[in-house]
């Protein structure tokens, strides 16, 4: 009855994205197209309309999805992306702000935007997709480099402890703090849709292959590696102590923690300066 | 790759869904992810190239019938070249 695969031109996820610019500039075996994706799923699933969420991005290869995502959209200036959202989340509130950016130009350019937006518990849900270097600069070392690592600006190994960044969100005061890899789909589709319903502010760091950037000069060789090493080393552990979720890539069989692993309540920022502005 | 720990009392009546797989070859950029973690191990890499100079996705010979429309080719292709449909009628055979 039914043979190999039918060959179509068009997806049905095409309607929540600029179909036009695709396929995307991104390098085979990345995974910041696998996010989009699930992103523009877990929009639909959501219950909230199309025209109420907004996507916001900062600078560097994630921040091209706010590019092909068909809901308002802001590509903002390095680092600057929580500011920009904090606009909208503020004076918007039946928005729902979504800022997706790398580990670069959240935590090193905008790191101070990042810990202050959490502080304040501005209602944005934050995707950092982590992986592990600048890639689009060409595979320089950043605050999330594990290690030993190599990389363009460390040819001998990484020398500086990196972020362990469920830890520090939670630290700041975000709601809800979870960390998947482009591997676990589905845990991050549930994810985003539970996100995208609470208050405060969400953040859910997404590990990524990055076969050009980090895969090279490590030797995992491609992205299918890379995801293969999340398979191998991946434990999922939603109530463990966050000082315990550091990365190291030295060992090879350590395990790299991954789950929700804070979700609690707390009001979102709503200064009374904008509440009389309405 | 499927270990099962434990049986529900129900499997014998239940009917696992069948999938149709749909490709968009010209978006493919070969990266293996939709091949390699396909849990019924439905797709390989066809013989043909598209227009970038990929190998794209096809069903696997004798594997026509085994699609259980789970997503997960469909979530994790980040070209948004591959999805899958269900299939109303016949569930899937040796599921």
């Amino acid at each position: 009855m039914s043979s190999g695969a039918i060959v179509v031109e068009s997806h049905p996820a095409d309607t929540l994205l600029r179909a036009e610019r695709l396929p995307h500039i991104l390098c085979p075996g990345c995974g910041i197209g696998s996010v989009v994706h699930t992103y523009v799923d877990a929009i639909a699933a959501s219950g909230i309309p199309q025209d109420k969420h907004v996507c916001v991005s900062g600078i560097g290869c994630s921040g091209r999805a706010a590019g092909y995502v068909n809901v308002d959209s802001y590509h903002t200036t390095h680092g600057r992306s929580i500011p920009f959202a904090l606009g909208i989340a503020t004076y918007r509130p039946e928005l729902h702000v979504t800022v997706i950016s790398g580990d670069g130009d959240l935590t090193a350019i905008g790191g101070n935007h990042f810990i202050h937006a959490a502080r304040r518990s501005v209602a944005l849900l934050v995707l950092c997709i982590n992986n592990f270097n600048y890639g689009m600069t060409g595979g320089q070392a950043g605050p999330t480099t594990p290690l030993s690592a190599m990389s363009r600006t460390t040819p001998h190994g990484c020398w500086e402890r990196p972020f362990n960044l469920p830890f520090l969100a939670q630290a700041v005061g975000a709601s809800y703090v979870a960390r998947w890899t482009v591997l676990h789909v589905r845990q991050l589709r549930a994810a985003l849709i539970h996100a995208m319903n609470k208050e405060g502010f969400r953040f859910i760091e997404i590990l990524s292959p990055c076969p050009t950037g980090f895969g090279r000069p490590n030797d995992i060789g491609d992205g299918i590696s890379e995801m293969q090493n999340y398979l191998r080393r991946c434990v999922v552990d939603n109530g463990i102590d966050l000082r315990q979720t550091d990365i190291d890539l030295t060992q090879q069989d350590s395990p790299i923690y991954v789950g929700d692993f804070v979700d609690v309540d707390r009001p979102s920022f709503r200064p009374q300066v904008v509440q009389h502005a309405h | 790759m499927s270990v099962h720990t434990r049986v529900p009392i129900d499997a014998a009546s239940m009917q696992v869904p069948r999938g149709q797989v749909y490709t968009i070859p010209n978006r493919c950029k070969g990266c293996n992810f939709c091949i390699q973690f396909c849990p019924k191990e439905v797709l390989e890499f066809s013989e043909a190239i598209n227009n970038k100079g990929y190998h794209f996705p096809i069903v696997r010979k004798g594997k026509e019938e085994q699609c259980i429309h789970c997503r997960f080719c469909d979530l994790i292709c980040p070209e948004l070249a591959i999805f899958t449909r269900e299939l109303e009628s016949a569930p899937a055979q040796g599921a």
